[in-house]
């Protein structure tokens, strides 16, 4: 019995990626973040959901440690966040494309790469991943907003990371090629990698291991896709979000008695 | 410090900057154009016998002059553009350190400004007969370090702009007080008291200072010397602000 209190925890440790404990982030006088518990397993995709506004952003940015906390704290590969060891380990996507528009594609990768020892070879290899080959001669700021953000994609994936922290990838991109990303995703996790991945449209849900569903910056729930189509009754997913925001809303948290007033 | 990652950044400014074609034409052909001008303003003035042309002062003047405003304004807009796009935030996460981002900007903008610099004291000594003690290659050197205070001046500034229409509103307030400051307009121990003081600790006057003991001696004095190191440490105590400007964290 003790043998094994002592052994679980250690084991489960190891096997999570991200733990937040009470985070709190106040920007400004807005408080964006209000008091998140969670835990992301490694070797996992996680999708970060909620609707625009609902904090999305800013848990990623706490996560990566470019936003100051408020309180509670936020542990990435068993340090904090932000931690100077994390830097090789972590790789980052914001939202909209954070990249050199005057340099070629390839250009860009091969500086980023550059912060993590990564050579010509590697920088290939991120450019084909995200099917940009064509136009790595071409100058970034001459391509379109989708594969801009491609280009952005590429810079994170050169320096291999073991965790990788996406805002909204998949946004603008054709149907096809958004679902090439996702397999790529995919083969990553299943290679080790840890994703976390946002996004305001619901159907792409259904690719993640694991689901944080964000409202007004408090955590909905973390569950499965099939745990989400169970419990908010449907198999549309959009719909089962709004079934388990309408089920909370009249759930207020703290009092387990349903207020029966609508 | 890593080399690699400050070599790599040096690089990509510089790639940067070769997309540019128009700015690279700016930053060579403009400054040997206005020493041009500055060439002709004066060209039929009457001296007295022994007395030196006002161009050998204020031309030589200008040679280092050109360097730390072209290179303020170059800089400050290029590193505003790096904080908004968000390729500063970016770059923080990854393990470069800022000093490497920092001496990477400095050290590629120091190659432009050299090439600027050689291009506009050649124009000097061998089309208009600049006519000083010391030699050329001591006024390149001046140049550069000059470029240098500008590169970090831009890099702190840069920080106080939100916007590049504010960066450049930047430009009178910094640049401007030490070029009429400088001794280029009056000489300093002409200046009223407080005006001096001023001046005595504005970047500018140092190198000043030092270009007229170029001019005055064949060989570097001791105190062409203490000029150069004056302006070093102002460098590097500049680019020590500015790197606490760059935060890895923002509330």
């Amino acid at each position: 019995m003790s043998h094994s209190e002592a052994t679980a925890p250690a084991v489960t440790e190891a096997s999570i990626a991200v733990a937040a404990t009470a985070l709190h982030v106040t920007r400004g006088k807005v408080p964006v973040l209000r008091g998140l518990d969670f835990a992301i397993q490694a070797g996992e995709i996680t999708g970060l959901l909620g609707p625009s506004g609902s904090g999305k952003t800013t848990l990623m940015r706490a996560i990566m440690g470019v936003q100051a906390l408020t309180s509670g704290s936020v542990q990435v590969l068993g340090l904090p966040a932000g931690h100077p060891d994390l830097r090789h380990r972590v790789g980052y996507v914001t939202q909209s494309p954070s990249v050199y528009p005057d340099l070629t594609v390839e250009a860009n990768v091969r500086y980023f790469g550059a912060m993590h020892r990564k050579g010509r070879a590697e920088a290939a290899e991120a450019i084909a991943a995200v099917g940009l080959e064509p136009q790595a001669r071409q100058k970034t700021g001459d391509l379109s907003g989708g594969q801009l953000s491609r280009v952005s994609l590429a810079c994170a994936l050169v320096a291999r990371p073991s965790l990788l922290v996406l805002d909204e990838p998949t946004v603008g991109l054709d149907p096809v090629l958004r679902a090439d990303l996702w397999d790529r995703f995919r083969s990553m996790a299943e290679s080790g990698t840890t994703l976390l991945v946002s996004s305001h449209v619901m159907e792409e849900a259904s690719h993640c291991g694991s689901l944080l569903l964000l409202r007004e910056g408090k955590l909905l729930a973390q569950l499965t896709p099939a745990e989400l189509s169970r419990r908010g009754h449907s198999a549309d997913l959009e719909k089962a979000f709004l079934h388990i925001i309408q089920d909370t809303a009249e759930v207020p948290s703290g009092s387990p008695e349903r207020t029966v007033r609508s | 410090m890593n080399l690699l990652m400050l070599l790599a950044t040096t690089r990509r400014v510089l790639d940067q900057l070769r997309h540019d074609h128009r700015s690279i034409a700016l930053i060579l052909v403009v400054p040997a154009l206005l020493l041009t001008a500055v060439y002709f303003l004066y060209e039929n003035e009457t001296l007295p016998p022994g007395v030196p042309r006002t161009f050998d002062r204020v031309g030589l003047m200008m040679l280092a002059i050109f360097p730390f405003v072209v290179m303020f304004l170059v800089t400050s807009i290029t590193m505003l553009r790096e904080r908004t796009s968000g390729t500063l935030e970016r770059l923080l996460t990854t393990p470069i350190h800022k000093a490497d981002l920092l001496f990477g900007y400095g050290l590629a903008f120091s190659i432009m400004a050299a090439l600027q610099s050689l291009v506009a004291t050649a124009v000097a000594y061998w089309i208009f007969g600049l006519d000083i003690q010391g030699s050329p290659g001591l006024v390149v050197m001046i140049a550069v370090i000059n470029a240098v205070l500008g590169v970090a001046l831009g890099l702190l500034c840069s920080a106080f702009a939100r916007t590049e229409f504010q960066a450049v509103q930047f430009m009178p307030v910094v640049v401007v007080p030490q070029i009429l400051l400088c001794g280029l307009f009056v000489a300093r121990e002409r200046m009223n008291e407080a005006l001096e003081a001023v001046s005595n600790v504005l970047p500018l006057t140092f190198s000043v200072d030092a270009l007229q003991e170029i001019a005055a001696n064949t060989e570097p004095t001791d105190q062409l010397w203490m000029d150069a190191g004056v302006i070093v440490a102002i460098v590097l105590a500049v680019l020590v602000l500015a790197s606490l400007t760059l935060r890895r964290r923002t509330a």
